[in-house]
């Protein structure tokens, strides 16, 4: 029963406490630029995950077997590996989607994302819970760029997934350009601390208030609402 | 004039870091104060030209001769890397106050996404040997420039009054939005 609680925590933690786009701002380069439409943002979040489970999985097998110095170097051959058969893939099965993403598949090889996860992660643990770790991280890499292509398109085109919902809407082409990019994910960034905030705020807030009750009772003996005394 | 073409493409109508997005990691990480923009700037530069030298010279002697283009990437990451554990053997033996100012960047620069897209992009182009260094050094200079204006518009930022949820790489990513409209500017120059 434990273990699959944790399990779960594996795979969730990713999704939003520690999620890799939003918390820990890893990945940037391919976040920002393949995310003009929420169809490329699910495409890259795709190959992500892919590369992600399978170097977590394959670096978590052989992680005894590396001598500490030249790790990075056999996790990059390793992660590289994985890139290339995505690569190969997709030009093959899905050339249009290959062209608009670009040169962006095989950059993710140096996203920091996959060799993080692979130092903090894999190289510790057993592969069972690598892939957990990889599959939430992933999960949370495709939530955070779909979120962003999204509000990109709609607010850049009009459209969603190709599909129009704003009809008459003038598109705001700054949101399609570079400069929308950061744009976006700045006020994002801001909106994602805001949230954390409030919601810590109201935790600790939270605490406090039952300190205070447990402090009072220990005191007094009385538990507020008790009738005991006119004190109240 | 084709070579100067590629060099004021490279460094500041598509600037790497503000068009394509090349190299945003360092961009946020580093671009706190500007004495290390500076330095990092200069590393990277320096391995953007010794990156673009040398894969070109692989892919035309000997990926390309051999058909092994399905090695590229493979290929590419090893070289940047192994040429990144080079320069800084090299700078530590001939100039030990820049390797002590360059130091903790030097590793950094494997990860940089700006080199293997710089050496990606000179394939997808179809570069030859001298357009890809001009391009490296152009690629390398916008990288500078860009981090160098970044670090002192976030100087002055310490100073400002950034609503709370926005401090540290909100208002970051918001002032490289205002950038690089304003380096939209350009694109008309070519």
């Amino acid at each position: 029963m434990k273990a699959r609680v944790s399990a779960r925590q594996e795979v969730l933690k990713g999704l939003w406490d520690q999620n890799p786009v939003f918390r820990q701002l890893l990945g940037m380069c391919p976040t920002l630029a393949v995310t003009v439409t929420a169809l490329n943002g699910v495409a890259m979040g795709a190959a992500v995950v892919f590369v992600l489970v399978c170097s977590n999985l394959m670096i978590s097998l052989v992680r005894k077997w590396i001598p500490g110095q030249v790790r990075i170097a056999a996790y990059i051959v390793i992660i590289a590996t994985f890139v290339t058969v995505v690569d190969l893939t997709m030009k093959a099965r899905f050339p249009e989607l290959s062209s608009s993403l670009g040169a962006f598949i095989p950059l993710i090889v140096v996203n920091c994302i996959i060799l993080g996860r692979a130092e903090a992660f894999a190289s510790k643990n057993g592969p069972w819970r690598s892939v957990l770790d990889a599959v939430g991280m992933g999960l949370g890499f495709t939530f955070g760029l779909t979120f962003l292509g999204s509000l990109r398109e709609v607010l850049g085109s009009g459209t969603l997934f190709g599909v129009t919902v704003l009809p008459s809407w003038e598109p705001w082409v700054v949101m399609i350009l570079p400069a929308g990019g950061f744009l976006t994910l700045g006020l994002i960034l801001g909106g994602v601390n805001l949230i954390t905030r409030t919601v810590e705020a109201r935790r600790r807030r939270a605490v406090v208030e039952a300190s205070r009750v447990t402090a009072r009772i220990a005191v007094t003996g009385i538990a507020p609402g008790s009738p005991a005394r006119g004190e109240a | 004039m084709d070579l100067l073409l590629i060099f004021i493409g490279a460094a500041v109508v598509n600037n790497f870091v503000l068009s394509y997005f090349l190299g945003i990691c360092p961009f946020i990480g580093v671009s706190g104060r500007l004495s290390s923009a500076v330095s990092m700037g200069m590393a990277t530069t320096f391995v953007l030209v010794m990156t673009a030298m040398v894969t070109w010279v692989l892919q035309a002697y000997v990926l390309g001769p051999l058909r092994l283009e399905y090695l590229q990437t493979v290929a590419f990451i090893l070289v940047v890397a192994s040429l990144v554990q080079f320069v800084e053997m090299v700078i530590r033996k001939t100039s030990p106050p820049l390797y002590r100012a360059l130091g903790i960047f030097l590793p950094l620069i494997t990860t940089n996404c700006a080199i293997l897209g710089l050496a990606l992009f000179i394939q997808l182009r179809g570069y030859g040997f001298v357009q890809s260094v001009v391009f490296g050094l152009g690629a390398g200079v916008g990288f500078t420039l860009a981090l160098c204006l970044m670090a002192g518009i976030r100087e002055e930022l310490d100073l400002a009054d950034v609503p709370g949820p926005l401090r540290g790489a909100g208002i970051t990513l918001l002032v490289a939005g205002t950038m690089a409209l304003a380096f939209m500017g350009f694109a008309g120059m070519i």
